[in-house]
């Protein structure tokens, strides 16, 4: 099987060819949102940190800023800095440039005069990348190239029954087509880790994922917070989802039933192809962020009660078994799944007719 | 009759509603391609769960053939089984790690 995409020099075609306007610190997120908003092509991301950090926050970050610069799905860089973060934007660039061969410019807000300069240049520069990405031609690649990303929010009890069986039945064809997919959420594990950690591909692997909880409950447990206590959240509970082991014996479902041959760190880069999973916040936004950053081009994304999540590097397809749902938020859902629900359809069905949406 | 509640696996206790019930209705399932019916004792909203049989305090409530939690009181046959009634066991992770 095979996708038309863009062929990178290093690592996993991409399924967009954006020109990424990344900020180095909050102080360049918006001069960031104001380029990207003057120049076709372009996305940007907001950075709400960056300065007076502790050190294994400003190491995550710096993870989550060169993966998505590498993501597959972009095609070259520019960087807004300030001057005075705490990682300089000429070291993010150095960074980034050692870890891909994509163009990569940058602008510091302080060395060129204010905001206005700044941002007049940087529109410039990703004007002119913009046109060179225009350039490139997709071609076709084998879906050994797509690393899907594979999400839940908003659920309810439909997505346990419903769009989180699908999802996984679609997970389980595309690795076994030789793609791979990364599940994450790992608080969402919590009550069903037992179940997924029988998917381990090794025992190192299944103590992997029990230790990954264990470490969770007891790192909330030192602050005096109950894992319990935000999950389930008000709506999952009014959808019917009355304990967290309810809630995660729903969602791990969504990542399939193929061996799971890596466990990895947040925003962490995969070294193996299958089923994976990621160590993340059990937040959609955070975790959806955690896999682009891991080098997903694509995301599934299931909802009970409706999610409006997007992802400005990689498309975000969304899936509800909540039929009042889809009639509710048709313009922020792709894929009704409901007919499982009504007993019309097998979620194997459903996962199969996914593929194709994929 | 049609099917406006899911079994999920043979050894689960509470059936999940897929439709509005209102007390008096009755709920129709499968269990192993056969229907099955129970009668709601109270309204029970949209997605949420009715008990199959009596559950007793601090009963295991089990949905997926896994425990979901434990009762707070005791929930009789026909009921709403919800967050108000059930509670999450804390995990005992020492059990579940494996010989490497």
């Amino acid at each position: 099987m095979e996708f038309w995409g863009y062929k990178r020099k290093e690592g996993r075609a991409g399924l967009r060819n954006h020109v990424l306007i990344l900020p180095t610190c909050a102080c360049g997120s918006e001069s960031a949102r104001i380029v990207a908003s003057q120049v076709r092509g372009a996305v940007n991301i907001v950075f709400n940190t960056g300065c007076s950090d502790v050190a294994a926050n400003t190491a995550m970050s710096q993870k989550v800023l060169t993966g998505f610069a590498c993501n597959p799905n972009v095609y070259g860089v520019v960087i807004i800095g300030l001057g005075c973060e705490t990682v300089p934007h000429l070291e993010l660039k150095a960074k980034i440039q050692k870890m891909t061969s994509k163009p990569v410019v940058s602008f510091g807000i302080q060395d060129e005069g204010g905001t206005l300069k700044t941002i007049e240049k940087a529109v410039r520069a990703a004007r002119e990348m913009a046109a060179e990405a225009a350039l490139q031609q997709k071609e076709l690649c084998d879906i050994s190239n797509l690393l899907l990303g594979i999400e839940c929010g908003g659920s309810d009890a439909t997505s346990g029954i419903a769009s989180n069986p699908a999802v996984g039945e679609l997970s389980d064809l595309l690795v076994d087509l030789g793609a791979s997919t990364i599940m994450s959420e790992s608080i969402e594990w919590i009550g069903a880790e037992h179940v997924l950690a029988k998917r381990a591909a090794t025992p190192h692997i299944h103590n992997q994922i029990i230790q990954i909880c264990k470490d969770y409950e007891a790192h909330l447990l030192a602050a005096g917070q109950d894992c319990r206590a935000g999950q389930p959240t008000p709506g999952n509970k009014a959808g019917g989802l009355s304990t967290l082991d309810e809630k995660s014996l729903g969602c791990i479902r969504k990542g399939g039933t193929r061996p799971i041959v890596e466990v990895l760190e947040q925003a962490e880069r995969p070294s193996c192809q299958g089923a994976i999973v990621m160590d993340t916040a059990g937040y959609d936004i955070s975790s959806v962020t955690s896999m682009v950053a891991g080098g997903c081009n694509a995301v599934i994304f299931t909802t009970g009660r409706g999610t409006p999540t997007g992802n400005a590097i990689v498309p975000v397809i969304k899936v509800t078994g909540n039929e009042r749902t889809y009639q509710k938020m048709e313009d922020n859902i792709d894929v009704d799944v409901s007919a499982i629900v009504r007993g019309e359809k097998t979620f194997k069905e459903c996962g199969k007719d996914m593929l194709q949406v994929i | 009759m049609k099917i406006n509640g899911l079994l999920m696996d043979d050894q689960d206790n509470v059936v999940t509603c897929v439709a509005e019930i209102r007390k008096g209705d009755q709920v129709v399932y499968l269990k192993d391609g056969k229907e099955e019916t129970l009668e709601a004792k109270e309204d029970i909203p949209f997605c949420h769960k009715i008990a199959l049989v009596d559950l007793p305090q601090d009963g295991e409530v089990v949905k997926y053939g896994e425990l979901l939690g434990k009762t707070r009181e005791t929930i009789e046959k026909g009921h709403w089984v919800s967050d108000r009634n059930i509670f999450s066991v804390p995990r005992d992770y020492e059990l579940e790690f494996v010989k490497e």
